[in-house]
């Protein structure tokens, strides 16, 4: 599973650094920060958007008890 | 007189005419009751309900009327059981049953055995009801609906894993949003089981955790087929999750009491897998623009900088400036005081030695060229002015014009004049 609550929390982040740097109201030392920390987080969001490594999982239950089991979703391209 | 030719005919004791029958309540019921029944007996009929009531026994207890005239009716509770829709007053119905008659009440009515609702279909009619009461309770008001999240990185998929939806979400996801995990709760999408299964799998989901949001679908198919989604179970489920649910029952116009209890609903599967492909393109977008911002941010920021340090430099520059201003002051200032102090020691000059010129021609040197010649007596040097200055054997000193002598006096005339005479 992936980190969404992450995802989420530097998408805030990225937005608040953006409106701070747009403000204009800090110091040059304080922004190059902000904007290296800016640039790093606006990565880390599109590289897990970019991420490809998707899982497809069926949720079962027997007994009261759940099971993940392998869902193959080759064939869901343009077959059948 | 017919009627009782008819009691005649049903075999009633007879002998009328020797002596009087008297019936009893019951007696008279009975035949009337005989009659209702056999003339009568089951039929169709038509009207509104009205006075509808259901006994803690189950059974029904209502009329049915029209302009005209009123009947009363009873539906017990095995015939009742099955019935889709809700009775209720008002209530347009065609009813299959048989007159009966009551006797201890003495009344009439109709036994109903089958009822439906005129002019609609009685299943619509049920979805109507129900939809009304959910409705009426609240399940579908806007103010209970969830926003989806910023970008649901795991979806939990209830649907049938061998119907089209799973495959048309699983393609758009996979092309669209690879990022996406799908957790699937493989349901019944038709057919009797599938309500109750459909509600178990979206509280599964939510008990399960690890989604973000739940989309329950199925492809299109009869009204019959969605029939499921228009279940109260289904419809308190998906009210109930705690996860956001878009529900993305494919078939036309309809909408299914599952849409209208959803957080969002779309017409078809495909369509709720856009949903989030939108969500992850927009998101892209925003990054890519926020990224533009912040180099244009630091770009205004360095060029601002970079501004006002070039406005701080001149200033810095200035009092530099100044004192260069004030250094050609000052040399103006001297040159200016050159040339007065020149001029004016010029003019000095120029008077002085006109002054000189006039101090020679007032000299008494300047006489002696004349001819004059002056004469000191000696050592001391004072100006002989007259003879009484001076007594034979003095030593004189006489200054000429070129040149000059020392002489001793012989004698000394007082009187100038005589010896000039």
């Amino acid at each position: 599973m992936k980190e969404k609550t992450s995802f989420e929390e530097d998408l805030k982040k990225l937005q608040k650094i953006v409106e701070e740097l747009s403000g204009g109201k800090i110091t040059l030392g304080e922004s190059l920060k902000k904007y290296e920390e800016g640039v790093r987080l606006a990565q880390s969001c599109s590289q897990t958007l970019a991420d490809a490594q998707r899982k497809v999982e069926l949720l079962m239950k027997k007994d009261g008890k759940f099971d993940l089991g392998k869902f193959d979703d080759s064939g869901t391209e343009e077959e059948k | 007189m017919q009627k009782i030719n008819r009691l005649e005919n049903h075999g009633l004791p007879s002998g009328r005419q020797t002596h009087k029958h008297i019936y009893t309540v019951s007696e008279i019921t009975q035949v009337i009751k005989g009659l209702l029944e056999q003339n009568v007996g089951e039929l169709w009929i038509e009207g509104e309900v009205s006075n509808f009531k259901s006994a803690s026994s189950g059974h029904f207890y209502f009329s049915l009327k029209d302009q005209g005239a009123l009947i009363a009716a009873a539906m017990f509770a095995y015939a009742n059981k099955g019935l889709k829709f809700k009775l209720e007053d008002g209530l347009k119905v065609i009813c299959f049953g048989k007159i009966d008659v009551y006797g201890p009440r003495g009344q009439y009515q109709i036994i109903v055995e089958r009822v439906e609702p005129k002019g609609i279909g009685s299943r619509q009619l049920a979805f109507e009801q129900l939809k009304k009461k959910l409705e009426q309770e609240g399940l579908f008001d806007l103010k209970h609906k969830k926003a989806l999240p910023l970008m649901p990185f795991s979806v939990g998929l209830v649907t049938s894993i061998r119907g089209a939806a799973v495959r048309d979400i699983l393609q758009i996801l996979k092309k669209g949003a690879p990022c996406v995990d799908v957790l699937i709760r493989s349901v019944r999408v038709q057919g009797e089981q599938a309500s109750a299964e459909i509600a178990a799998a979206v509280e599964d989901l939510n008990y399960f955790g690890k989604s973000d949001l739940i989309i329950v679908s199925r492809g299109g198919g009869s009204t019959e087929d969605l029939w499921p989604f228009n279940e109260e179970i289904v419809a308190r489920a998906i009210y109930n999750s705690g996860l956001p649910v878009i529900s993305a029952v494919g078939h036309q116009i309809n909408t299914t009491l599952a849409d209208l209890a959803a957080d969002v609903f779309v017409e078809t599967p495909t369509a709720a897998a856009k949903i989030i492909v939108d969500k992850k393109n927009s998101l892209i977008a925003e990054l890519a623009g926020a990224r533009h911002e912040l180099d244009f941010s630091v770009t205004e920021l360095t060029s601002g900088l970079k501004n006002r340090l070039t406005g701080l430099t001149h200033t810095l520059k200035s009092p530099a400036e100044r004192l260069l201003e004030k250094q050609q002051f000052l040399d103006e200032l001297f040159s200016g005081l050159n040339y007065n102090m020149r001029h004016t020691l010029e003019l000095a000059g120029e008077r002085s030695s006109s002054l000189i010129e006039r101090l020679g021609t007032l000299s008494p040197l300047s006489i002696l060229s004349r001819g004059y010649s002056l004469s000191m007596l000696m050592p001391q040097g004072a100006i002989v002015k007259e003879a009484g200055q001076i007594k034979p054997g003095d030593k004189l000193k006489t200054v000429l014009h070129k040149g000059a002598f020392i002489s001793l006096v012989q004698e000394v005339i007082r009187d100038e004049r005589k010896n000039v005479v």
